[in-house]
């Protein structure tokens, strides 16, 4: 097929995520996309722009305007033997299908003590940093990560974008899918394989619980995922010019969070500081110092300092910039670990 | 009884109207649209759609609904029994829903899927499955003991109305197989969700019905409306009959006498049929009475009354069809050897019960994931070194 070309292509995430979609599609017929939109518009975002198209109103559902519906009918769907893949339009609108996903979803094969699999994936534009309404900026990740029986992952970039949701289609169980929506309109480039060739996943088939070092340090680790891996790439070059050696670490994924990679770097680097946009209270970043702390307790050389979200509902967009953990306190909290 | 709780209707037709001689939701209310075969005196009534459908069942085929009612009211009995004597933690009994859990059940085809609430026991009978199984759960033995892909029945849903939109998804992965509308008696399928009066309130029941709306979806919604959510009668969830529901979401809706076998077997087969062949969902309301209590835990005399018990004992399922049967020529060796059985059955039930031994603590780590998760495979390692160290101090001493 056609609409995606193969070899090597400069594209956005949005158009990344499209491919990948396109990708499962092809690949088997019991995969499916449902939501709100994601039709003749093609998803708000356009990320499944076209696919309806291509794909038929049977297998790319433009559903009901109902959360709760679209989970539910999607484990349904997925009882039946098919791979559903819902969008939800907005971070703040999964809410309505909170009960299907963390009672009924995430409980499902435990319950049945393994006889049934519920293969759903559940793409969440998520973050804030685009100057939208209330409900459309927020990062409710940690929901997820603290419900058993629920993977949650989180792409930074378009190729792993590209690989990561078509890893997420093909596991077995239900898989959160974060999309940094702020990222969606960067651009990189991607090998875009043919169908059938080394999974079809791309290039990079690393797994999609795998932390990846994005760029090696040997002072200070910073851990970002998603949204804030930018951030803490820019934060790193910056301190690298005032000579601070930064160690950025991708988590991709916060359910299970791959430890031995962060851990093997702490103990290098002595000190970690993690970026979310997230509220830090009962944060991802949270639970990892903890951990970092247990494991690393003798290599540690300054507490784990988190950045991210306030305390506060997500403020108004006019003074988002001021909420998010930006370039400033990604740095500032560097400082004040390096000073210790 | 009047109670303070039940809101002043104004009178208007279609209005649930509390009686206030002691019946807080009689059946009577609205009987002109009430679908029924048999009336609680056990006398055939003829109805021009739905008699036909009842035609087939010969003298030994009512004796086998009988059967089937009678063995799962003599299960759920005992099952009452077990947890007063502290066998099982909690029981949710169908006593009086008999009928309408084994007259739509057997109307059901053995290639279409079930989805059901906590109480449907009877269902289950009718879908083959080891009713013993479903002791499991209510012992703390695990949350759902059967394989529900063998008996195309899905395991028990305790969140109230979760499982009408898994239906109703199920129902339209069937429409993606294309086994509906091929005419195929032993292809076309459907999805049946039993719910109750309470579940109606619950947002995700209106979704499901959207959504089987509006994907003209093969799945029947069979509401029991047993007249109490707990300690709530159904006026708590609507001012109008529970299947005035159906109509707003464009889907056909009957309301059938669920304490007439026969009747609930009658609706549930032409809705069977409507959705097999393709013709979308149906909504049934089911008009019964749960004659116990909600669950082993509940206590029903703090919020009914007993003139209304007795109103509705006077229309139990299981005794208007044993009258039936007795008219049509049933002898009393028929009802004997029902009993035995049953007592047989009790026996075994009981037995079966008390048997099952608890799991292995480090189960709990079992399957929570399909593939490996590392920190569950991590605190399972943990806890398995940590129970490991008590053996050996046990074993010290």
């Amino acid at each position: 097929m056609s609409a995606s070309a193969i070899g090597t292509q400069r594209i956005t995430m949005a158009k990344a995520i499209n491919l990948g979609l396109r990708r499962a599609l092809e690949r088997d017929e019991k995969v499916m996309l449902m939501g709100q939109d994601i039709g003749a518009l093609g998803g708000v975002f356009r990320v499944t722009d076209g696919l309806q198209k291509d794909f038929g109103e049977e297998r790319v559902v433009d559903s009901p305007l109902a959360e709760s519906g679209i989970i539910g009918t999607a484990i349904g769907l997925a009882l039946a033997g098919y791979r559903p893949v819902c969008e939800i339009q907005f971070d703040g609108f999964i809410f309505p299908g909170y009960d299907q996903i963390t009672t009924q979803l995430a409980k499902m094969h435990y319950r049945s003590r393994g006889r049934l699999n519920l293969p759903v994936v559940i793409r969440v534009p998520f973050g804030g940093g685009i100057g939208a309404v209330e409900h459309h900026s927020e990062s409710p990740e940690a929901l997820f990560a603290h419900t058993p029986g629920l993977r949650v992952v989180s792409p930074a970039n378009p190729a792993d974008a590209f690989t990561m949701i078509q890893q997420a289609i093909a596991s077995p169980d239900p898989v959160l899918f974060f999309e940094p929506k702020a990222r969606y309109w960067d651009k990189a480039d991607i090998d875009v394989r043919a169908a059938g060739q080394a999974l079809d996943l791309g290039g990079d088939t690393v797994g999609l619980h795998t932390a990846r070092v994005v760029t090696p340090g040997t002072d200070i680790t910073v851990a970002a995922y998603g949204p804030t891996v930018s951030t803490a790439l820019a934060a790193a070059g910056v301190a690298g010019q005032e000579g601070t050696s930064v160690e950025v670490i991708d988590l991709r994924s916060i359910s299970p969070i791959d430890f031995d990679t962060l851990i093997a770097s702490v103990r290098r680097t002595g000190r970690l500081v993690v970026v979310h946009e997230a509220p830090v209270f009962f944060g991802a970043g949270a639970e990892i110092a903890a951990r970092v702390t247990e494991h690393c307790f003798y290599s540690l050389q300054a507490p784990v300092l988190r950045v991210g979200g306030f305390h506060v509902p997500y403020p108004v967009a006019n003074i988002e910039e001021e909420y998010l953990p930006n370039l400033d306190r990604v740095l500032h909290a560097i400082d004040s670990a390096m000073a210790h | 009884m009047q109670s303070s709780s039940v809101p002043s209707l104004v009178k208007e037709p279609g209005v649930i109207q509390p009686d206030l001689d002691g019946v807080t939701t009689p059946v009577g209310s609205f009987d002109d649209d009430l679908i029924q075969l048999l009336t609680p005196q056990g006398e055939r009534v003829h109805h021009e759609t739905y008699s036909a459908r009842v035609e087939d069942l010969d003298l030994h085929a009512l004796q086998g609904l009988y059967r089937d009612m009678a063995l799962v009211r003599r299960f759920d009995n005992e099952a009452t029994a077990l947890q007063r004597q502290g066998e099982l933690g909690l029981w949710p009994q169908c006593l009086g829903q008999e009928a309408a859990q084994i007259g739509s059940g057997r109307a059901l085809a053995t290639q279409d899927y079930v989805f059901t609430s906590y109480r449907e026991h009877g269902v289950a009978w009718t879908r083959g499955l080891d009713l013993r199984k479903i002791l499991h759960s209510f012992r703390g033995q695990d949350h759902g003991g059967w394989d529900s892909a063998a008996h195309n029945f899905h395991l028990y849903t305790l969140v109230i109305g979760s499982h009408a939109l898994h239906a109703t998804g199920y129902a339209m992965g069937i429409q993606r197989d294309g086994d509906v509308g091929t005419g195929d008696p032993g292809r076309d399928r459907a999805v049946v969700s039993y719910f109750g009066d309470g579940a109606t309130s619950q947002g995700d029941v209106s979704e499901a019905l959207v959504f089987a709306s509006v994907t003209a979806a093969p799945v029947v919604f069979f509401c029991q409306n047993n007249q109490w959510a707990i300690s709530e009668p159904t006026a708590r969830q609507s001012r109008v009959p529970l299947v005035q529901r159906g109509g707003g979401f464009g889907i056909p809706s009957v309301r059938v006498d669920g304490n007439d076998v026969l009747a609930c077997y009658a609706v549930t087969q032409e809705a069977l049929e409507r959705a097999r062949s393709g013709g979308g969902p149906t909504f049934i309301e089911a008009v019964t009475y749960r004659m116990g209590a909600h669950t082993t835990s509940d206590d029903p005399t703090r919020y009914r009354s007993r003139a209304e018990e007795d109103y509705w004992r006077q229309r139990d399922p299981i005794a208007r069809l044993r009258t039936l049967l007795v008219a049509e020529g049933t002898g009393e060796d028929f009802f004997e050897g029902i009993e035995a059985e049953s007592e047989t059955y009790a026996e075994d039930v009981r037995a079966y019960c008390r048997a099952l031994s608890s799991p292995d603590p480090i189960t709990m780590f079992d399957h929570v994931y399909a593939e490996d998760h590392p920190l569950v495979s991590a605190e399972r390692a943990w806890f398995a070194e940590y129970e490991a160290g008590f053996t050996g101090e046990e074993a010290h001493r």
